[in-house]
């Protein structure tokens, strides 16, 4: 049968109103992502901040004066200062500080005569992910004084390694700058793939569908109509993250974005396809919104190197993770927002998403019916 | 009027089988089905719960794979040609296929451009199809606040926005007022004799076969009868008869008779009893128990339902399922279940005055009155109906009664109890059945039983005695060990009365008991609740099927909230007597009534 505009037309104008009223399409579209993003973007981070640390200082001196003072120039910690190790002990015992930097007696002797002086450092290690970001500051911050103390006193000696640490295309170091663009991922997850399912799987559930199947609408105009107001509903959505990102949390954004918007768009269009395929198995919301929420948002969450590193991942997650799509938006979409359009990344993952959509679209078209069974 | 050399027969189909697979257990809904459907005429497909009425429609509307045979609409193989086909029918599905979150306006105006009518059409089409549904003044409405009538007035008006050649309705009337009902069936044959149309439809009210031209009467899956409902029903023709008896009660007489060989079908209606026999036996009163009692026997025209389970009962090939032919000599034991009850409660209830009292009873929900002070009693052993549309106050009324929401006004007694004050213990006393038979699919049988003993605090051999009992009285032994989802409905039914009895209560609340089961479990299932009646279970029921309201004792009849009437069924029914109708139907009492208070507000 011959498409038609008109026909196609009717589909759409039903799912715009339906998406304007339905109360629960708009807060998954756009109440949630809002809450996401300010959860990412003022609550959850993952730098130190006002770490309390007990300071062990044996014997005070202008030396140990110097080093106190560049600790407390950062915004990671503070700090509180004791005599002994064993009053630290206790203030860490009782949970009141996350790690203890002890400054021994003899701190400043060694430090004159080797010109290099070594530092104990305790930290709580029941929160690994912490405790190792205590740790990597705190050795950055002990190279830094130790090098700008060498370079006033112009020794040199000591040191037959001078560490300069520098942090590329992050120089502040906020978690917030690739957080909040990895986001547009999960945004776009939300609406492509978990709303899709579900207005699929209402208008199962409802008799709807069944209703349409025996109308002259052919298959592929029904499935057009879910697919337009939704992938406009998703680029709606990435839009507005972009922007309140720039704006709100001042993430930087150094890509193109005709770049963002063009890989976004192959991004949507997979989730759409599993969205799609997920409502072809699952005939009821609550089936549609579980399978949907554990094969699209959670490995979306997790897998993507949205929060965590891919490569400290274990080989065999490391493998699983290719078949998520949002892996490869996330890594496009961290180029885009801190590095710029650094093509070694976009065309790849943009090759890789494009199969993505094309397998899962493909699916969804084949395995699309005007039959029940 | 068949065109370019097309088969005659608007619907035909040959052989067609269908079988559907769930969790390994592979289901037969149709089995080797040849029949046809004629041009311009309306056939109904008619049969119970599961008999296949559903997947014959679907099948018809290219909605399933055609498994085995073949089926043409208006000359097309669907199996071939799907949007062929399509594109030359209308089909309504169950729940009417409505955006319940668009207007009755967006509705009309969606199906009007999937289905191609041209815009210069869609203004008259559409004000046409208002007019003939009288839904013009909802125009803005969001369907899903219409009223179940018309909602499924607005359905079939989406399936009409371009006259289909072939129009399937799959179950239109469910769930639907009998005022609404009406007024559908008037719709239908209009179309039909304008239009030419052939609509076929299912369903599982009897009453509406009548209506048809044709009926296709399925059942199990096996095409039992096919023929014009007129000649159907005249199989029974000389074969069904009102019994009476002075002496006994008529429930007591309607057991009686159940058992007598040569009685295929005994059912109480309204004062009488009515019986079916087999060909050829004698409704002498000599013949019939109990013997020595007079009894008077007329002779009465055979409706359509009487052929349907004298047709059914007295076909070997499909024999009812045998579990219910033991049931049938385990109901009289039923009546122990007073015997069993502690002495202590025995005659507790017995004392004088109604065991169930409502005055003014009132409910409000902000400035809605869904029971608007309504009165009534029920007495020991009885069985009281409420009858009523969807939206009447039967639920908020029955949930009252459970002490499941408290009362805004008025009295309630529940076995002495007020339910302002003493809810729970009233509870303790009352069984409860639920409308969809609210069991626990995923357990097994034993294990719903023994859930619902532990949640009416019954302990160790007393809970294991009940256990028993109930495997043994509801035939439910075979089945103990099987997952109840996988239960045929009529089993669940068992179950579920079962379950609600496991505490002996003295009253017993029905919530639509029967609908959507066959006529035979319909049967069985009043035989045993007239038998616990007998016993002196007060019982009160809640349905909108006219059918059930004949098993009652007495009935009130509810509308918005209100009493319209009270009374047993033959009052009722007689108030509607008129010169057109000297023989009123349950149906039309209530239709009579609905009109009679709706007049004042016209006026």
């Amino acid at each position: 049968m011959r498409a038609s505009v008109e026909r196609l037309a009717g589909l759409l104008r039903k799912e715009a109103l339906q998406i304007v009223r339905d109360p629960s399409a708009l807060a998954i579209a756009f109440l949630l992502p809002a809450i996401l993003l300010v959860i990412f973007g003022y609550g959850v981070t993952l730098d130190p901040h006002h770490v309390p640390l007990a300071l062990v200082i044996e014997q005070p001196d202008a030396v140990t004066q110097s080093f106190v003072s560049e600790l407390g120039g950062t915004p990671y910690f503070t700090t509180e200062t004791f005599n002994t190790i064993q009053a630290a002990d206790r203030a860490f015992d009782a949970r009141e500080v996350s790690g203890i930097i002890w400054l021994r007696a003899d701190f400043a002797r060694q430090l004159s005569s080797r010109g290099d002086a070594p530092i104990g450092v305790i930290v709580n290690g029941v929160d690994a992910n912490t405790a190792r970001l205590i740790e990597g500051y705190l050795q950055q911050t002990w190279a830094t004084w130790l090098s700008a103390r060498s370079r006033v006193l112009g020794t040199r000696a000591g040191l037959p390694i001078e560490v300069q640490p520098r942090i590329r295309f992050n120089p502040a170091v906020s978690s917030r700058d690739y957080l909040v663009p990895g986001l547009i991922a999960i945004v776009m997850t939300l609406t492509g793939a978990l709303l899709t399912a579900l207005v699929i799987a209402r208008e199962w559930e409802r008799g709807t569908l069944e209703a349409l199947m025996v109308t002259r609408a052919s298959i592929r105009e029904i499935l057009l109509a879910k697919l337009l107001p939704y992938f406009v509903l998703g680029m709606g959505g990435m839009l507005a993250t972009l922007v309140l990102a720039v704006t709100l949390f001042g993430v930087p954004f150094r890509g193109s974005l005709l770049v963002l918007t063009a890989a976004a768009a192959l991004f949507l269009l997979a989730a759409l396809g599993m969205g799609l395929l997920i409502s072809s198995v699952a005939r009821n919301q609550f089936v549609a919104g579980q399978i949907a929420v554990i094969v699209t948002f959670l490995p979306a969450f997790i897998l993507s190197g949205f929060v965590f590193d891919i490569r400290s991942m274990p080989w065999a997650i490391r493998l699983i993770t290719h078949i998520v799509a949002a892996r490869y938006f996330v890594a496009i979409l961290q180029s885009e927002f801190l590095a710029g359009d650094v093509w070694s990344v976009i065309v790849p993952n943009a090759l890789a998403l494009l199969i993505m959509a094309s397998i899962f679209l493909g699916a969804a078209r084949l395995g699309a019916r005007k039959r029940l069974d | 009027m068949p065109a370019e050399g097309e088969s005659p027969a608007a619907l035909r189909l040959e052989k067609v089988s269908h079988e559907f697979v769930s969790a390994g257990r592979t289901a037969a809904a149709l089995k080797e089905v040849t029949a046809d459907a004629a041009r311009g005429t309306v056939t109904g497909v008619i049969g119970p719960d599961g008999a296949g009425k559903t997947t014959l429609m679907r099948l018809a509307a290219g909605l399933l794979k055609v498994q085995s045979g073949r089926i043409e609409v208006l000359g097309i193989d669907v199996a071939r040609n799907p949007d062929e086909a399509r594109a030359r029918i209308g089909y309504m599905p169950q729940r009417f296929g409505l955006y319940e979150d668009l207007t009755v306006r967006e509705n009309l105006d969606l199906y009007a451009r999937v289905q191609n009518v041209p815009a210069a059409e869609r203004q008259a089409r559409g004000g046409e199809l208002l007019h003939m549904t009288g839904l013009g003044p909802f125009l803005g409405r969001l369907a899903g606040r219409l009223s179940g009538g018309m909602k499924q007035k607005l359905g079939l008006a989406c399936t009409l926005v371009r006259i289909p050649e072939l129009l399937l309705l799959d179950e239109p009337t469910v769930g639907v007022d009998p005022v609404s009902r009406r007024e559908l069936w008037a719709i239908i044959e209009h179309l039909v004799r304008t239009e030419q149309m052939t609509v076929v439809l299912s369903t599982s009210y009897l009453d509406e076969a009548e209506r048809c031209q044709r009926v296709l009467l399925l059942h199990e899956g096996h095409l039992v009868a096919a023929a014009d409902p007129v000649s159907f029903a005249a199989r029974s023709s000389g074969r069904s008869f009102h019994v009476s008896a002075a002496a006994i009660s008529k429930r007591q007489l309607q057991e009686q008779l159940a058992c007598t060989p040569g009685v295929l079908d005994a059912t109480i209606q309204g004062a009488f009893v009515r019986i079916v026999i087999e060909p050829g036996a004698q409704p002498l009163p000599e013949a019939l128990p109990p013997r020595g009692t007079p009894l008077r026997i007329v002779a009465v025209p055979p409706r359509f339902e009487d052929s349907f389970v004298a047709e059914i009962k007295s076909t070997p090939a499909s024999s009812p399922p045998p579990a219910q032919a033991v049931a049938r000599d385990k109901i009289p034991a039923i009546g122990g279940v007073r015997d069993t009850r502690p002495p202590e409660r025995q005659g507790e209830s017995a004392s004088e005055g109604p065991v169930i009292f409502a005055d003014r009873l009132t409910r409000r929900f902000g400035d809605f009155i869904a029971v608007d002070a309504i009165s009534f009693e029920v007495h020991r052993g009885e069985i009281f109906g409420l009858l009523g549309a969807n939206g009447a106050g039967k639920s908020t009324t029955f949930r009252m009664l459970c002490g499941l929401l408290p009362v805004s006004d008025g009295t309630l007694r529940v076995a002495g109890y007020d339910l302002r004050h003493a809810a729970a213990s009233a509870r303790g006393r009352i069984g409860y059945m639920a409308q969809r038979f609210s069991l626990y699919g995923d357990l097994s049988v034993a294990e719903n039983l023994h859930f619902f003993a532990s949640a009416y605090r019954l302990r160790d051999a007393h809970r294991r005695a009940r256990i028993a009992w109930a495997l043994e009285e509801f035939v439910l032994g075979a089945h103990a060990d099987a997952v109840s989802r996988d239960l045929p409905l009529g089993y669940k039914q068992r179950l579920a009365l079962a379950c609600a009895l496991m505490h002996e209560p003295e009253i017993l609340f029905l919530d639509e008991p029967t609908s959507g089961v066959d006529p035979l479990a319909r049967r069985e299932f009043w035989r045993r609740i007239n038998a616990l009646a007998e016993s002196g279970v007060t019982v009160l029921v809640t349905t909108h099927f006219m059918e059930e309201a004949e098993y009652c004792d007495r009935l009130a009849v509810l509308a918005q909230g209100r009493v319209l009437a009270a009374g047993d069924p033959e009052s009722l029914k007689e108030r509607a007597r008129t010169a057109q109708h000297p023989q009123p139907t349950m149906e039309d009492a209530f239709i009579a009534l609905l009109e009679a208070a709706a007049e004042p507000k016209a006026a």
